[in-house]
């Protein structure tokens, strides 16, 4: 009963969050009820006794991906941004809209998707959740593990190097900090102490 | 008590549970106010002492009343709101930066039992409300409409990012040691004595964790989120009153939190020093003492608060160039060539914690 | 960066062993037990005064109850913020007086040249600091005030003076 309320309550956040997303017209406010519908998010999860992945859910993306995300917006302050193109754009978003929610619904009546099956499972007092998707990860699907962690650093790669410029000639050059010199300087390389004779 | 009793059970079951979890609440806040509060005082003593001067000492005896006189300042202060700001974001930003500095402190174990939830994946609950902690002081410093607190909320924002890897691979060699997430097990992972705390086998990683938290708690000297000479004071320049308040609230209940970890993860939490020294535990008295609780775990986070204030007042802040190239030059490295030596010390079974 | 391993080694050595940073600590660590503060407990206890303390002003008199100040306008001169105003008087005994002596105390930056300039040592800068107004306009203290200023503080001008005269 208690569960039922909670459940529908988040729901209900979680979809005044997510429609506030491509509502709002201030990016700043669609970006936070972003954060709002992510955190909605893991309470539904932690309500179906995921703790583990709803934990992580606010580690990665709210605490790090949407900091990005809050970062880069307030750097361009989009602050003026309109709606332009809203109602032109209207009718193709409806149709996905409508399309993505009849897949949906198509794909949750079919028997072997059906929520019964997904309820969760009546897990002992001492089930531990980090331990048995560890278990999965790192034994079972070691290898697709594995792969994705190796494409993952590909992109990492990639998008440095796609961002790395270097502008050391010319008038061009950037005058860059050289920290690794800064902090090797020692007390004899700046100061030059002198022994004289008072006068 | 018979009275009291039938008064109790008469309440109906879910209001109970509600009430008994709000006590506890309140139980845990209150002498955590007290703490940061105290921390405050201390601070200023501290600093103050390491400068060759005397600190506050006009407020009651020894100064000792002078966080309630600061207290009931901010808390008499108009919360001024600038015409420009985001009015309702500008006062969500304390509270969004306090909530989670309180709300980390469910999972803390204060002693054997003294746990509001003992959850299993309480390390990373932890980690994660301390990523959290960011929303606030980035919102406060957009929603202010200035300047500086731009500046400031985007320097935290790249800081707090940054260190939160050192830390989060910092915590790994730990629960790798300890074998779970849950901080009571990490803390029983430690018993034995002195020497099978987890400090020893990972030094590196408590020293970069605790360096971590230095940087994540924006506190000297990494504190260019503030930087007074800089930016005036950042993120929260626009603040005044109790809205300022909290905001100080939170940066030391954080503290507190980070000091509170250290010690948990490291120093063995409310494990007593004199553990496996039989002779002592079992005296009649002085065994309370020597003996496991939650005064030992006191003891730990006092040291680390001194260790706050001593950095602040010996070490000159940090130029932010500098702070990024330590995050993601130095400490990460530090960490990941520790974890693989603690890789292999665990694949093979070499494991002299235990 | 070019440096031979030998140096190269010993900075890692340096910045790991956090050794400099533990220095800087000890240094600290130590003024946080010494016990020798070098505080003031300001109204209770006061730091000395040298002779030469650039304070409120005072006009001073001659031990025979005549005013020195003889209005020679030297110290409204050579004020460089333009805090003095006086004027003047020719007495029945054909000596020169103030009728006016007005100091703003505002303006004047305490930089003791009317005391300099003064011929007849009338204007001083005495060793008072602990002084306040309370309503607009009591900023300019006007000749009977510093009068009597002189003369309540007499004594103690008179030693100042003595002091610093062998050094000038």
């Amino acid at each position: 009963m208690f569960e039922q309320i909670l459940f529908y309550w988040f729901t209900a956040v979680l979809l005044f969050a997510a429609v506030g997303v491509v509502t709002l017209r201030n990016p700043v406010y669609a970006a936070l009820s972003l954060i709002l519908a992510f955190f909605t998010m893991t309470a539904l999860w932690l309500l179906m006794e995921a703790e583990f992945l709803a934990i992580v859910l606010i580690l990665v993306y709210v605490g790090a991906v949407m900091v990005l995300f809050l970062f880069v917006i307030m750097m361009l302050d989009l602050k003026s941004v309109g709606r332009e193109g809203f109602i032109r754009y209207l009718p193709i978003g409806l149709g996905v809209a409508v399309m993505v929610a009849l897949e949906m619904i198509m794909v949750l009546q079919r028997s072997n998707f059906a929520s019964e099956r997904y309820t969760p499972p009546a897990a002992a007092a001492d089930f531990n959740n980090p331990e048995a998707l560890g278990e999965l990860l790192y034994t079972h699907y070691l290898y697709p593990f594995e792969i994705a962690a190796v494409i993952l650093l590909v992109a990492v790669i990639a998008a440095i190097l796609l961002t790395l410029r270097k502008r050391d000639a010319g008038d061009q050059a950037a005058k860059t900090q050289d920290i690794e010199r800064q902090v090797r300087v020692k007390s004899e390389d700046r100061v030059r102490l002198v022994k004289m004779k008072s006068e | 008590m018979e009275f009291f009793s039938s008064i109790w059970y008469a309440f109906p079951e879910a209001l109970r549970t509600v009430i008994v979890i709000l006590l506890q609440i309140v139980a845990v806040v209150i002498p955590l106010i007290l703490v940061v509060a105290y921390t405050t005082y201390a601070e200023r003593k501290v600093i103050g002492f390491m400068q060759g001067r005397l600190g506050p000492n006009r407020v009651g005896p020894r100064g000792l009343l002078q966080p309630f006189a600061d207290t009931f300042k901010l808390l008499l202060k108009e919360v001024i709101i600038p015409t420009s700001s985001d009015r309702y974001l500008f006062l969500l930003a304390p509270i969004l930066a306090l909530a989670p500095a309180f709300a980390a402190w469910v999972v803390i174990p204060f002693s054997e039992n003294m746990v509001l939830a003992d959850i299993n994946a309480g390390l990373l609950f932890v980690l994660a409300l301390s990523s959290l902690g960011v929303y606030g002081i980035i919102i406060a410093g957009w929603a202010s409409n200035s300047k500086y607190s731009m500046l400031s909320a985007m320097r935290i924002g790249a800081q707090m990012i940054s260190y939160e890897i050192a830390m989060g691979f910092a915590l790994g060699g730990v629960l790798m040691a300890a074998n779970s997430l849950n901080l009571n097990d990490i803390v029983r992972a430690q018993s034995g004595s002195v020497f099978s705390w987890f400090v020893w086998p990972l030094f590196g990683l408590f020293i970069v964790y605790f360096i971590s938290g230095v940087a994540e708690t924006n506190r000297a000297p990494f504190d260019v989120a503030e930087g007074e000479s800089e930016i005036v004071a950042g993120f929260h320049v626009e603040y005044s009153g109790i809205a300022f308040a909290l905001f100080f609230l939170a940066e030391y209940a954080n503290m507190i939190m980070i000091s509170a970890l250290t010690s948990i993860m490291f120093l063995g939490g409310w494990l007593s020093p004199f553990q496996g020294l039989d002779f002592l535990t079992s005296l009649p008295v002085l065994g309370v003492i020597f003996g496991n609780g939650i005064h030992w775990l006191g003891l730990k986070v006092a040291f680390f608060l001194l260790l706050y204030l001593w950095f602040r007042a010996t070490f000159p802040r940090y130029r932010y160039d500098q702070i990024m190239r330590l995050g993601w030059k130095v400490l990460i490295p530090v960490t990941f060539v520790w974890i693989f030596f603690e890789i292999i010390a665990v694949a093979f079974g070499w494991q002299p914690w235990l | 960066m070019g440096m031979p391993l030998k140096d190269s080694l010993k900075h890692y050595w340096k910045t790991f062993s956090l050794g400099e940073l533990l220095k800087g600590m000890r240094v600290t660590g130590k003024y946080l037990v010494e016990r020798n503060k070098i505080t003031i407990q300001y109204p209770e206890e006061k730091t000395p005064l040298s002779p030469r303390f650039r304070g409120h002003h005072a006009l001073r008199r001659y031990p025979n109850g005549e005013e020195r100040c003889i209005a020679c306008k030297l110290c409204e001169a050579v004020c460089p913020a333009l805090a003095i105003k006086i004027e003047l008087e020719e007495r029945p005994d054909g000596t020169r007086r103030t009728t006016r002596y007005d100091i703003d105390m505002f303006k004047c930056i305490y930089c003791g040249f009317c005391e300099e300039a003064c011929p007849v040592d009338a204007i001083v800068e005495t060793s008072l600091f602990e002084y306040h107004f309370e309503q607009r306009g009591e900023n300019i203290i006007n000749k009977q005030k510093l009068l009597a200023i002189g003369d309540r503080y007499e004594p103690e001008i008179a030693r100042m003076k003595a002091a610093d005269a062998p050094y000038r």
